[in-house]
């Protein structure tokens, strides 16, 4: 064809134009290369430390390592509340596409009872998507094996070794120790706003109650981390540097052993509380509350059944009778009274009345009677406090009058808590006029003076205030703060934890305050005592006061007859006591609901205390 | 046979074998790094290692089998394979398998075939091969034909959709047309209604995740883990790099797996970030060598239709290695272009050793009357 020659003609031109435009695309092809080692110098020179750091930033994570918790230790150094491996089942709701499925799943493979999966399904509302959560707890050993055996079937799903709370001793320390349980929002909350959230990123438990909430800073330590490399889907790959947790401090108590299974043994079934404590610096040396429960069901969350049970039971074993009972103190206060009574003036060491066996106040037809019907006779202070006589104490009441009991009564720690390290404390009650305006928008009438001067009608106080009120009268005027803790220890160092005896009463007369101890002495020693059979033979030289608090109103001419009445409407027997009585190593308190008379039930159980307190214990020698 | 024979021993055999030594040179030396990176991309996994190994040596033996064809042989081919990829494509519509939201794949029983692979080739060998059947430069209505011999595979490709495919393979076409010598006027007419065309393109043919990944590719960070993750995390390997890399096998962008697709299309990140800019500049050299190497023998061969059909192919590999780089380095949107013959993988290697295959034809197979 024509063209086709025409082309063969042209070879040189069109070599020329093929060229021209080879050069125009290698200059552009040259250009575009500049482009891209401009954009990689931009990218790895000028923008290199940007990048290196969101390189880090992708590969390195940290990692929460929550401390070993705090130990806690009786006086002898016996583990009250220790730390135990449990493997536990846990979650991670973020890597789990069904989550009702694999629920299921494993409901297959291991016993999941539907109150575990409400409650693991409430936590992961509450928690974030990453955190890994417990489904179950304390697996056994069979149960280990086949969820390991079948965990390649479930990503997100690993069997986790967690140091977990066990209290050893079960239900003998759950007043004082407490417990501790998972942490819950609002105590999420709290932590957020002490700025302590931080500190807990690895931790999941928390103190609830009792020591282990009061001492939850303390025994909880510090958290550690790791900074790991990890892959994009969060794998560990290889830890990159460690910073170790600190553990939480160990505590020690003034407790003893051997002194509260003595309290669980004598007490049986008998409601009530025993609390004792070292009068000289106020460490408390037992501390039980009967019935008492299992503090370890609460470790891994209670099951609503046995919450429940525990809840409305009618022997209230949640209730804590050593501080926050409030009892009416009965007869145990007159020793106290009986000093307001000499330091005032009001009455001295010999002033002596005459019982006829009831207490009237003028232009009132109402008697109120003293326990023993036909009367005491002539009556001194010893005899008064020695055999408990109701109407010495009716007449007194009277001529010191509400302000000035309430006051000083007020000084001794009545209606006041007193301070001891739980936060489980009622604050009992002082009257005074004040108070009943406030309480019941009524007048303090005088008919009001003559009940409370025996402990009784609105006077309450809680065991440990009655100890915490004595030990005043024995350190002459000094008010010690019970307290649990004796001793901090880490693994360096151990710091003693003793808060210093506030003054709280001026002492008028030193002597007024060794007629009132030398009564509580006579209590015990003297034949007639009220607490004197029940310490028959002891090894050592007690004092005390027993006390026995009406329930029931009683009839003007009626008579009380403990199997008329229902039983929880029978007399709570009180006892204060201490020992030796020269040099006063412990105080004691006994609260017994329903038991009957103080002396012949409350006294008794004191006895037993005391006993293995000088001739067992470990202060067998003082 | 009229062969240029050498006064080297070594290359005159290559030579009987129709092979450019300095060429097979250059490729060799990408092989051995792209393997190399594969190793440390793939996780040192052995079995990805093999099949690339594998599919290297297909690929070469493909390269060498079309080299030995004379470039006579393939222009008369040029449109008989055309027609018959055109009506492969409309095949792929009518029955093709679809895979990934699009139909691409025509299954043979045995293999399933990307016809779109082929027309890679024939596309710019058809229009070359009516481009050089006239005069040069082209004419208006010869530059009409061979713009409608690129529009129509195009379309059909865009239809499967495969939209970076289509684009390519026009852009093969195009290429023959600016190396005919189609006047700059022109050049300008078509780039300007290339430009009016984008909006229609954005609107009525782009499926919305090729419209995200625009956006994307517009503003990452605005969704860091979603469509955005590969982009950022590919820029934070490459800038980690440095100068010097992490070191091979340290990657920890890579080996930690944050990198997606890190032996497939991001295959470069891999490369920036354990062997730094230096890495970076020596594999840019080697493709740099390639492509001159490729353009030098377009240039040097008898025909219009050898140079046309070379420096076509020759410019649309440089296409490659640009779309890949700039879509890695956040130059360019995420298309699914892979790094030539350093990513794992891919019917495409086959096709690109082909090319080449048609290259050292052309620079092998030269008439006795043409040399000076």
């Amino acid at each position: 064809m024509l063209k086709k020659r025409v082309a063969i003609q042209d070879f040189a031109a069109e070599t020329r134009l093929f060229n021209h435009r080879a050069v125009v695309a290698m200059s552009v092809v040259a250009i575009l290369f500049c482009v891209i080692i401009f954009n990689q110098y931009q990218l790895q020179i000028v923008s290199y430390q940007d990048y290196q750091t969101r390189s880090e930033g992708n590969r390195i994570k940290v990692m929460p390592m929550a401390p070993n918790r705090g130990l806690i230790y009786d006086r002898s150094g016996i583990l009250l509340a220790e730390n135990r491996p449990v493997f536990s089942l846990e979650l991670v709701p973020e890597q789990i596409k069904d989550m009702d499925e694999v629920l299921s799943a494993l409901a297959q493979l291991i016993d999941i009872t539907p109150e575990q999966i409400e409650s693991f399904l409430k936590h992961v509302k509450a928690q974030r998507r990453f955190n890994s959560i417990a489904l179950k707890e304390q697996l056994d050993d069979t149960e280990v094996a086949i969820l390991a055996a079948n965990q390649h079937r479930f990503p997100g799903i690993t069997v986790e070794a967690r140091l977990s709370r066990h209290y050893p001793f079960g239900d003998l320390f759950t007043h004082a120790l407490g417990y501790i349980g998972k942490i819950n929002t609002r105590e999420l909350q709290q932590l957020d706003e002490d700025g302590e959230a931080a500190n807990y990123a690895a931790s999941r438990d928390i103190g609830k109650i009792g020591l282990e909430r009061f001492y939850q800073r303390e025994l909880h330590g510090t958290m550690g981390y790791q900074e790991v490399e990890v892959n994009n889907r969060g794998r560990l790959i290889r830890v990159l540097r460690s910073v170790p947790a600190v553990s939480g401090q160990n505590i020690h108590l003034g407790l003893d052993v051997g002194l509260q299974l003595t309290a669980q043994q004598v007490l049986k079934d008998q409601r009530g509380a025993i609390v004792a404590m070292d009068p000289r610096d106020g460490a408390v040396l037992a501390f039980y509350s009967n019935p008492s429960y299992d503090p370890n069901l609460f470790v891994h969350g209670i099951s609503s059944t046995n919450y429940n049970a525990l809840l409305h039971s009618r022997d209230k074993p949640l209730f804590n009778r050593v501080t926050q009972a409030t009892y009416p103190p009965a007869s145990t206060i007159k020793p106290h009274l009986a000093l307001l009574g000499l330091e005032t003036n009001t009455i001295t060491p010999s002033s002596k009345i005459w019982d006829p066996g009831y207490f009237m106040l003028p232009n009132v037809d109402h008697r109120f009677r003293d326990h023993i019907s036909w009367g005491h006779g002539w009556v001194d202070i010893y005899t008064a406090v020695m055999k408990s006589c109701d109407t010495f104490f009716y007449e007194l009441g009277v001529k010191l009058g509400i302000d000035r009991i309430s006051e000083y009564m007020g000084k001794m720690g009545f209606g006041e808590r007193t301070g001891i390290d739980i936060f489980e404390e009622s604050s009992g009650i002082m009257p005074s006029r004040g108070w009943k305006r406030a309480r019941h928008n009524q007048p303090w009438y005088l008919g009001d003076t003559v009940p409370l001067s025996i402990g009784q009608s609105y006077w309450t106080t809680t065991p440990l205030q009655l100890i915490v009120a004595t030990a005043v009268i024995l350190n002459e005027g000094q008010l010690a703060t019970p307290h649990l803790v004796t001793a901090f220890s880490d693994e360096q160092n151990t710091t003693f934890h003793s808060p210093p005896l506030q003054p709280a009463i001026e002492v008028v007369d030193p002597n007024n305050w060794q007629v009132v101890r030398d009564t509580m002495h006579r209590t015990v020693k003297d034949i007639g005592g009220t607490a004197h059979k029940a310490f028959i033979g002891a090894s050592y030289d007690a004092a005390g006061k027993t006390g026995t608090a009406q329930l029931a109103a009683i009839a003007q001419d009626a008579k009380y007859d403990a199997k008329a009445i229902d039983e929880r409407l029978r007399d709570n027997a009180m006892y204060i006591g201490y020992a030796p009585y020269d040099n006063p190593s412990i105080v004691i308190a006994v609260a017994l609901e329903n038991a009957g008379g103080g002396g012949s039930n409350a006294a008794p159980i004191a006895r037993h205390m005391l006993d293995y307190y000088f001739t067992a214990g470990v202060n067998a020698n003082e | 046979m009229n062969e240029q024979f050498d006064s080297s021993a070594r290359q005159s055999r290559l030579a009987l074998f129709h092979i450019d030594g300095p060429l097979l040179l250059g490729l060799m030396l990408l092989m051995g790094f792209g393997l190399m990176i594969l190793y440390s991309a793939s996780g040192q996994n052995m079995i990805m290692m093999k099949a690339q190994l594998i599919r290297l040596g297909v690929a070469l033996a493909v390269m060498v089998a079309i080299a030995q064809v004379k470039p006579q042989t393939l222009k008369r081919w040029s449109l008989p394979l055309f027609i018959a990829g055109l009506g492969l494509l409309v095949a792929v519509l009518l029955v093709g398998h679809v895979g990934k939201g699009a139909q691409r794949w025509l299954d043979l029983g045995f293999m399933k075939f990307q016809p779109s692979e082929v027309m890679k080739l024939a596309v710019p060998m058809a229009v070359a091969w009516f481009i050089s059947s006239h005069n040069l430069p082209p004419r208006l209505w010869h530059l009409l034909v061979g713009f409608l011999m690129c529009a129509i595979p195009t379309l059909l490709i865009a239809k499967q959709p495969d939209l970076g495919t289509s684009i390519l393979i026009a852009t093969a076409g195009v290429f023959v047309l600016f190396m005919s010598g189609m006047s700059w006027r022109i050049i300008i007419f078509v780039a300007g209604v290339i430009s009016a065309f984008l909006p229609v393109l954005w609107i009525f043919l782009m499926h919305d995740y090729q419209r995200q990944r625009v956006l994307t590719f517009l503003n990452p960070e605005s969704d860091p883990l979603g469509s955005g993750y590969h982009i950022i995390q590919s820029k934070i390997a490459i800038g980690s790099g440095g100068l010097e890399g992490k070191g091979y096998l340290q990657g920890t962008q890579s080996q930690l797996e944050f990198l997606p697709e890190r032996h497939t299309d991001f295959i470069f990140a891999v490369v920036s970030e354990e062997m730094g800019l230096l890495g970076v500049l020596v594999l840019l050299g080697v493709y740099l060598f390639i492509i001159a190497r490729c353009m030098f023998i377009s240039t040097q061969a008898q025909e219009n239709y050898s140079k046309l059909v070379a420096g076509s192919f020759t410019l649309t590999f440089f296409v490659y290695v640009f779309v890949n780089i700039g879509m890695v380095s956040g130059l360019l949107p995420v298309v699914g272009v892979p790094l030539p013959l350093v990513s794992y993988g891919g019917t495409s290697m086959v096709t690109l050793m082909a090319a080449f295959g048609v290259i050292m034809s052309v620079c092998t197979h030269k008439r006795m009357l043409a040399t000076p």
